[in-house]
């Protein structure tokens, strides 16, 4: 539990442990807290060493795709004598997200650590920390220890005296969810619109000013410098013990009708029914949970009873039919409306959306038009079938995923919560929201 | 991708059922019109830089997770694809539908009507109804300056239009503003699409969001007539086609031609068809005598012709924009009677398309400059200061300065043959009144010496006759034999005599011509015919 709060003794806090501690924020804080160990180990090791215990402990990207991230450095042509770039994915904008927000305000070296040790591993000497444009506050904290990290020599030229050179830049992004995607970030940070770019050729292949390029979220880059230190074996531990598949601990953004929302670091395999009633201590008083979206607005929202029997794994999250994605976890009570906030979500991607697909263009404004329509009660019972049919339109036939991310919702909410619908076109039972208890 | 070269090693892959074999790196989309298969498309242009976004070209590939954009997806060996497959056809489908939620439907007013890529594709695959019920959204229509006007409502933003002008013409003036369903073709500010072949884009644009301000509700699409022709506005030799309706030239746009101009044509050739329109032609054979000018019959008016010339030395004044073949009879006149030939080009500002190799407005700005000079045309900036008393000149279709006109006023006889009457020009013997280029059939030399053919798009005015037809009288009159009873004849004529056209003929010419011996042949690169 970030700060003010103090953890719940079931977290185990890894990356989340110094959160709320100023002085974990400086240089010489975060040196007295152990930092800056890992990269002076990572500097003096071979790049294919490093890779080699990122692939042991299992770690899985946590922007969203969970794909194993020392295959993904392995991808990585060393010494083929292009310029290799590495990219910080911080540009946090998933609905219901904030973990790497957390991260970069309280342990901003611990990214550039991150950073630094990723960049070595992948060949390249520069790296980019792209944060989105709304995090003012995260931005100012990490340029600040940039500077000191450089002041410091720990990167910059001679990184940590290695004769290794690691320059990390901090760019800020403008507003715009997409640049969230990993091509239409490197696009952005080369100074053209966000757009998302036809894949392939692969980043690792072409990405960042065509050259190759590796993109990384920024709490999977946190995660390497504890990994290096204490080992790849360490970290594969913390799964279940019948899934080595995920690994490590993972921050679960909070938020929504719960008691006590917030950033909450856990075991991966740990119990979603504990999380949702112990950790995050329940429903509001008087209220009982009806749903929860479980890893960011971009993935299927799942019944209370379903999240109950989940798993908080990438496999535990599949095996309940919707997926960990970004772990930012949206939890409804019986006081909201499904339509309303389904119909809300679809606003968003409407708006978000790069207007390059025709799907995704028209899709999503179109989708947001029919939802708002119902939510004000002029919804008719074709509505259901043109609602499944455009999101079939909008799943796998765009260049990137931001269409399927708004057909996702909209397909689980109207399979899960139809009755909630067809209340709204029959209006028999016209929903109305019960006062928000304090 | 590069360009393939003899070396790149060919991939076979399946395509409906139809075999295909095309060199490693080809598109799904590219390997499919080898074999006759065209597969929807919008934004995919083969001129332009592949950006994949419209979405319609979604094909199945067997053993493809996904349905797969064939614009953008290379072919691989023993690929078998699938463009009307039942899932390739409902995605299709659903990007229709979407493409038309918030157009207009104006069809019965948009001058795109008819050549819509939105209508073709919609009425081939599409649905019959909407299922939207929404409002739609509005824009207003915008002027982009030069010769485009922007409909928005009627953009379905492939942003073909966006990546000519940053590849193609590489002057950055549209971009894609806001996102979603708000999104439109903008302008950045303070620029207009005021580059010379910025005109480009309203052919690139599949529907009707771009249009022609010059051709705005001047004519339905399936009322026009269409010709193969080649520019005769600079001499780059640009192909295009020349529409015409009820005998008037209302729209010219480019035929595509590799070796010369790929897909473009530019503003300046593209507004030339207003002279050849022009109303004040000259319309029949007329011989001026002491009473005053008379009209007369061909005969007579040749007969006369040839009486005035006949022992003179005969100095020829010949446009550069007439055929060869017009410019072949004269130059054996020249040659009988021991005269001499000259020519004048007009000039202006030289303006490249940077995006395609050796393509420009180029500064001489007369078609055919290259075959006057072949068949041993002088240029001259004062082509008549050489006249004397007792010379005879012929003016053939050329404009006349002061200077001429004085020159012409020297000579003992004149005669003009021409589509029009020069304003400065104060006495003629006798008038041959010739048809217009569009009017005939012909051949044009470019810079690069490629011989192009251009064929009869409209009638001619009046009694007046192809060009090469009346010189080749005017030939046979001068008692110098001519045959040449077809376009045919005369070019194969030239060809048999003139070593540089040797072995050509209209058959061999085609469509998309060749090299006059001696020239680079292909592609040509700046300077190797200079």
């Amino acid at each position: 539990m970030g700060f003010p709060f103090k953890p719940h003794p079931r977290e185990n806090t890894v990356l989340s442990k110094h959160f709320g501690q100023a002085e974990a924020r400086t240089l010489d804080g975060w040196k007295a807290r152990g930092g800056y160990r890992a990269l002076e180990q990572a500097l003096g090791m071979d790049p294919l060493a490093i890779q080699g215990v990122v692939k042991e402990s299992g770690l899985r990207g946590r922007g969203g795709a969970g794909f194993p991230t020392g295959l993904k450095w392995s991808f990585m042509k060393l010494g083929d004598g292009k310029p290799h770039y590495l990219c910080c994915n911080a540009d946090e904008s998933e609905p219901g997200t904030f973990k790497d927000r957390e991260i970069m305000r309280w342990t901003p070296h611990a990214l550039i650590e991150g950073c630094a040790i990723a960049a070595h591993a992948i060949g390249a000497e520069t790296a980019y920390i792209y944060i989105r444009g709304e995090f003012t506050e995260p931005l100012a904290v990490m340029e600040q220890a940039c500077a000191e990290a450089l002041r410091a020599g720990i990167i910059g030229k001679n990184a940590m005296g290695s004769g290794k050179r690691v320059d990390v830049w901090v760019h800020k992004g403008a507003g715009a969810y997409i640049c969230g995607e990993e091509t239409a970030l490197m696009n952005s940070l080369e100074g053209k619109r966000g757009n998302p770019r036809i894949k392939p050729p692969f980043p690792a292949a072409a990405g960042l000013f065509g050259m190759p390029t590796t993109i990384n979220n920024v709490e999977t880059l946190a995660a390497v410098p504890p990994i290096l230190v204490n080992g790849g074996e360490w970290y594969k531990k913390m799964s279940r013990p019948d899934n080595p598949k995920s690994t490590g601990t993972k921050l679960w953004s909070v938020c929504g009708n719960v008691a006590r929302p917030g950033n909450y670091e856990v075991e991966m395999g740990f119990p979603f029914k504990d999380f949702l009633y112990d950790l995050c201590g329940g429903p509001p008083p008087g209220r009982k949970f009806k749903a929860v979206i479980p890893g960011g607005s971009s993935v299927p929202i799942i019944t209370i009873e379903e999240a109950e029997a989940a798993l908080m794994d990438y496999e535990g999250m599949v095996a309940v039919g919707t997926m960990l994605g970004s772990a930012g976890c949206i939890v409804m009570d019986d006081a909201q409306s499904i339509p309303r906030q389904v119909a809300r979500l679809a606003r968003f991607y409407a708006h978000e959306s790069c207007a390059q697909c025709t799907q995704c263009r028209e899709g999503t404004a179109w989708t947001t038009k029919i939802l708002e329509r119902m939510v004000a009660g002029d919804g008719t019972t074709e509505d259901f079938d043109t609602l499944m049919s455009l999101a079939d339109d909008m799943t796998g036939k765009t260049i990137c995923v931001l269409s399927d991310s708004c057909a996702a919702p909209v397909v689980s909410g109207l399979q899960k919560f139809r009755g909630e619908f067809e209340a709204l076109i029959t209006k028999k039972s016209v929903h109305t929201v019960p006062a928000i208890v304090a | 991708m590069t360009a393939p070269t003899a070396n790149t090693p060919m991939v076979n892959l399946t395509i409906e059922g139809r075999p295909v074999s095309v060199p490693a790196g080809t598109s799904i989309l590219e390997a499919a019109k080898t074999v006759g298969v065209l597969i929807p498309h919008y934004c995919y242009h083969p001129a332009l830089p592949i950006a994949g976004v419209c979405r319609m070209c979604l094909v199945d590939v067997e053993k493809a997770p996904k349905l797969a954009p064939a614009c953008a997806t290379t072919v691989a060996e023993g690929q078998v694809v699938h463009v009307h497959a039942e899932k390739a056809r409902t995605a299709r489908k659903g990007v229709l539908e979407m493409l038309l939620i918030n157009h207009p439907l104006d069809c019965p007013i948009c001058d795109q009507s008819g050549e819509c890529e939105l209508q073709d594709y919609t009425y081939q695959e599409g649905r019959a109804d909407s299922r939207y019920r929404e409002p739609k959204r509005f824009n207003p229509v915008e002027d982009f300056g030069g010769d485009v006007m922007y409909v928005p409502n009627r953009c379905i933003l492939c942003t073909r239009c966006v990546r000519f002008m940053e590849d193609v013409a590489h002057d950055t003036v549209l971009n894609v503003s806001e996102r979603g369903d708000r999104a439109y073709i903008g302008k950045f500010e303070g620029k207009d699409l005021t580059h010379a072949w910025a005109g480009n884009v309203v052919d690139l644009c599949p529907v009707g969001a771009l249009l022609s301000k010059d051709f705005l509700n001047k004519a339905r699409s399936w009322e026009l007539d269409r010709t193969a022709s080649v520019c005769n506005g600079c001499s780059q030799g640009c192909n295009m086609i020349v529409e015409t309706r009820d005998n008037a030239v209302v729209r010219l746009r480019p035929r595509p031609n590799a070796a010369v101009n790929e897909f473009f044509l530019c503003d300046h050739g593209r507004l030339t068809y207003r002279w050849m329109n022009r109303g004040d032609r000259l319309e029949a054979p007329t011989i001026f005598g002491t009473s005053g000018p008379r009209a007369t019959d061909w005969d007579v008016a040749l007969a006369a012709a040839a009486r005035v010339l006949k022992g003179k030395r005969v100095v020829v004044l010949a446009s550069p924009n007439l055929s060869n073949e017009a410019l072949y009879f004269l130059s054996r006149i020249v040659k009988q009677t021991g005269g001499k030939g000259y020519y004048r080009i007009e000039t202006g500002p030289e303006a490249p398309l940077p995006g395609v190799e050796d393509l420009a407005l180029r500064a001489d700005r007369a078609g055919n400059g290259r075959g006057a000079e072949l068949l041993g045309f002088e240029r001259s900036d004062a082509p008549l200061s050489g006249v004397s008393a007792g010379d005879a000149v012929l003016i053939a279709d050329h404009d006349l300065s002061p200077d001429d006109a004085a020159a012409v006023a020297r000579a003992s006889a004149v005669v003009l043959v021409s589509t029009f009457s020069p304003e400065a020009l104060t006495r003629a013997d006798v008038v041959l009144p010739i048809a217009n280029y569009v009017e005939e059939e012909g051949t044009l030399t470019n810079l690069r010496g490629r011989v192009q053919r251009f064929l009869q798009a409209r009638a001619a005015p009046g009694m007046a006759r192809p060009s090469w037809y009346v010189l080749a009288d005017l030939c046979n009159a001068l008692g110098d034999r001519q045959d040449s009873m077809t376009a045919a004849q005369a070019f194969a004529a030239l060809a048999a005599e003139q070593p540089a056209f040797a072995g050509m003929s209209y058959d061999q010419l085609g469509l998309k011509g060749s090299m006059v011996a001696g020239a680079t042949a292909g592609q040509t690169s700046l300077g190797a015919a200079s």
